[in-house]
């Protein structure tokens, strides 16, 4: 980390002053290397951890990346090249796992038909189809079984004709020596698994849940079937009736015959165009942009959402510059006393945290006891977050409220600073209050302020937390979309993409994500351009 | 504004009215953009003292005084929810600040292969909020969370990390320009007096640039306190809740009986933000308005 110990090490052939580079050795060994080692230590620790656990539940992409991060990260601070990564590693590490790499990979998933029943690979389609057609094998022998437990890990151990056999989840059926069982053969002591107490699996749940869905396969061969239980005490073998052929990509149910063919849209589906419930992800190429447009239960409904979305951003920075400015102009004047109050009464809302306004203002908004009823509006029930076009327009109210100190301040700011000595020249050129308003305060005034103009824009266009804890999104429109009047886009995407549970549609919702990217991204180029042009005014 | 009246009424009658016409308008309309602004403020204070604790009969203010609300809010998970944003803002302002002022520090003082680039690269990823791709985010930590629990859903941990994400993009153009301002000389000088590079930084650099670590730090925090959507789907289990996710629980599931306590959490959790607000008032102005005069 040091450039004394560069300069001891590099060049003892060189120098061989012992007495100076031994000094300046000392020196850099000091804490400041005890601290960087120590972290190293702690970073290597976990990132092997990490690595191992990766190693564990089979995910190699997230094995792979930590692996290169950890190498990256043990050569950039123990050689002494690379002298700026060494500042830059820890935030470029973060930027690129959870902001470069979701950019990308909303990228891919809006391609794809990721989403509820298009969730894994191939493979685990084809294991959640043999295991949803398990059942117990008609005239079965049900052995006597007991849960054991190892740590985390669950298994079953049963007593096949005297001989006890333990399995997992993972790990096939295998004989134990040296178990005991009771009179009832169940086994009461097997050698390296604790043995689950009956009492547990009444009063744990999510234990009881563990057991019921747990099948312990009988042997390497996924035909031979599964141990299964019911009520934890027996089990009995369970055998899936489909049958999967890997060469002609077919699953066959042998009870009833019909074959299921693997699609190109993810899924296998019979002849008779029956599908089978859980399906893969497969990429789809524009499917879901053009879906976006073309559905008729999301097409309409999404158009008036976009809509909605750039009118509520639109509004939104107009009312509250304009009042904001409106407001600055007001009392940006020397006679007016008290000021310093006045300003700070007016930005108080400001200093409000925004998401606790739009919840307040959600109660004072209610229509049977909400306080604006009650005390403005004479105790009439006014459905203000009810009715499509009162709810738009109580958002936009709302968010007005929060939002127009900001101008307030901002206007203030560059009103001050503007120059009097161009405004005493247009007034004594003529210019009327409008004209000196129009032609020289707001010009010069956007200069400073359309950056930031064009910035709360981008700000609202995305602006959830408003839209969501004032109104949800609602009143809902008719049909299934699930959308509602006041939804903007992100609002929208969230409800669709399923991530707070129901039915997900990763593939659409990152799709939408996209179309929200490109119009941020134009709106910041063009920004990125005014800003330039207004300044060469 | 009496003693202006009195002032006033001394005057002739044709200043009067110039008087009222060009300033004294001023003071009528304050008062009513002052009761736009505080209404709502004043209610919440009231319904937080209010002794039902629903919001059938919040609207009659200030009928009663009662702390019933304050003390049932230690019956609930209220101050596990304080806590929580409390470590999920302070970590986010402290790793926000040291990743972006190191960062900062490289872009200014070193002169690397990519460094051009790299700057521009910055500029473009913070234009595409990460509150967008939620739903990769999503994804991401469910796969993470397979692999190491502390770093999937319903973590904190994890939700520092995907804040963090956000650090460099948005600090360290803010930082490199103040870094900037901090002329070259004094680190050579450093160098040549036998300081590391590692010295320079930590304590010549840094103590020279608190005021921008701090303006960092304070939007770090202020934005993790505000942000709803990804807390909300990172944070499931109500003991790891932050304010945000926590109070539009109360609010959206029985508004009208969890008036009260989201009345009474409101004041509690906003006192802090408004006495720093107007502790610090001076500075915040002159911020906003020095950062947009000069665009």
């Amino acid at each position: 980390m040091s450039k004394d110990t560069a300069v001891a090490v590099k060049q003892p052939g060189q120098h061989p002053e012992p007495r100076v580079s031994h000094a300046r050795n000392v020196r850099g060994m000091g804490w400041g290397f005890v601290v960087k080692l120590l972290v190293m230590a702690v970073i290597n620790a976990l990132g092997i951890s990490i690595i191992m656990s990766a190693f564990n539940v089979e995910a190699w992409v997230i094995l792979g990346a930590s692996v290169v991060l950890l190498v990256v990260a043990d050569v950039v601070y123990f050689t002494k090249r690379a002298m700026p990564l060494k500042y830059m590693l820890p935030g470029l590490v973060f930027l690129f796992v959870f902001q470069i790499f979701t950019l990308g990979y909303t990228g891919y998933v809006a391609f794809t038909n990721y989403g509820t029943g298009h969730a894994g690979s191939e493979q685990q389609a084809v294991d959640a189809a043999l295991i949803q057609a398990e059942h117990r094998v008609p005239d079965s022998v049900s052995y006597p079984l007991a849960v054991v437990r190892d740590g985390d890990t669950i298994g079953f151990a049963i007593n096949d004709d005297g001989f006890v056999e333990v399995g997992t989840a993972d790990e096939p059926l295998a004989p134990v020596n040296g178990a005991a069982v009771d009179a009832n053969e169940t086994p009461t002591e097997v050698p390296g698994w604790e043995i689950v107490p009956r009492g547990d699996l009444f009063t744990d749940q999510d234990l009881q849940n563990t057991v019921v869905n747990l099948r312990v396969p009988v042997s390497d061969d996924a035909e031979d079937g599964s141990i299964r239980t019911r009520e934890g005490q027996t089990g009995a073998i369970y055998k899936s009736t489909m049958d999967w052929n890997p060469e002609a990509q077919t699953l066959t149910d042998t009870e009833t015959g019909t074959v299921y063919e693997a699609s190109a849209s993810g899924n296998f589906v019979a002849e008779d165009g029956t599908m089978l419930p859980t399906g893969w992800v497969v990429t789809v190429g524009f499917d879901n942009f053009q879906r976006a447009v073309t559905d008729t239960a999301l097409a309409g409904p999404l158009l008036k959402v976009t809509l909605w979305t750039f009118a509520f951003a639109i509004l939104t920075v107009l009312t509250s510059f304009g009042l904001g400015l409106l407001f600055a102009m007001i009392y940006n004047d020397q006679r007016v006393k008290g000021r310093r109050f006045i300003r700070t009464l007016f930005i108080l809302p400001y200093a409000f945290p925004a998401f606790m306004s739009a919840l307040l203002w959600r109660g004072m908004l209610n229509k049977e006891f909400g306080v604006i009823n009650d005390l403005f509006f004479f105790g009439a029930d006014i459905n203000w977050l009810g009715d499509e076009w009162l709810a738009r327009f109580a958002i936009l109210w709302v968010n007005l409220w929060l939002s127009y100190p900001y101008w307030f301040l901002v206007c203030t700011g560059a009103l001050q600073a503007l120059s009097g000595e161009t405004m005493e020249a247009a007034k004594i050129d003529g210019a009327g209050r409008w004209r000196q308003f129009r032609s020289i305060t707001l010009p010069l005034l956007m200069v400073s302020t359309a950056p930031l103009a064009i910035a709360s824009f981008a700000f609202n266009f995305n602006n959830f937390t408003i839209i969501y804890m004032l109104t949800e999104g609602g009143p809902a429109f008719p049909g299934t979309s699930g959308l509602g009047a006041t939804d903007i886009l992100i609002s929208a995407i969230y409800k669709i993409s399923g991530v707070s549970g129901g039915v997900a549609d990763y593939g659409l919702a990152s799709a939408l994500s996209i179309i929200v990217f490109v119009i941020v991204g134009i709106i910041s180029a063009v920004a990125f351009r005014q800003t330039r042009k207004l300044e060469e005014i | 504004m009496s003693e202006q009246t009195l002032k006033v009424a001394r005057r002739s009658p044709t200043r009067r009215s110039r008087w009222w016409a060009e300033v004294g308008w001023k003071y009528p309309l304050a008062a009513v953009i002052a009761f736009y602004a505080i209404f709502p403020l004043i209610y919440v204070l009231s319904a937080s003292l209010s002794d039902s604790g629903t919001l059938t009969g919040s609207s009659n203010l200030f009928s009663d005084i009662s702390f019933a609300n304050y003390q049932a809010l230690g019956e609930t998970t209220f101050w596990t929810w304080v806590g929580n944003t409390l470590i999920v803002g302070g970590a986010t302002a402290v790793g926000a600040v040291l990743m972006g002022a190191a960062a900062a520090y490289a872009f200014s003082r070193f002169r690397f292969k990519g460094r051009r680039p790299g700057l521009t690269t910055l500029l473009i990823v913070q234009m595409f909020p990460q509150t967008v791709a939620f739903v990769s985010v999503f994804l991401l930590l469910t796969a993470l969370g397979n692999v190491a629990p502390a770093l999937g859903i319903n973590s904190k941990i994890a939700l520092i990390c995907v804040y963090l994400g956000g650090a460099l993009g948005a600090n360290t153009f803010l930082m490199y320009g103040f870094f900037n301002s901090i002329p070259k000389e004094m680190d050579e000088a450093a160098k040549i007096d036998g300081a590391t590079h590692a010295q320079i930084y930590w304590r010549l650099i840094m103590p020279l640039v608190t005021p921008i670590l701090a303006v960092v730090a304070l939007l770090a925090f202020i934005s993790a306190f505000g942000d709803f959507i990804l807390a909300k789907i990172v944070l499931v289990s109500p003991d790891q809740w932050t304010l945000a996710v926590g109070m539009y629980q109360w609010v959206s599931n029985q508004l009208t009986s969890n008036w009260g306590l989201f009345a009474a959490g409101a004041v509690v959790a906003s006192l802090p933000v408004l006495a720093l607000f107007l502790a610090l008032q001076k500075y915040i102005v002159g911020g906003l308005t020095a950062g947009s005069v000069k665009g």
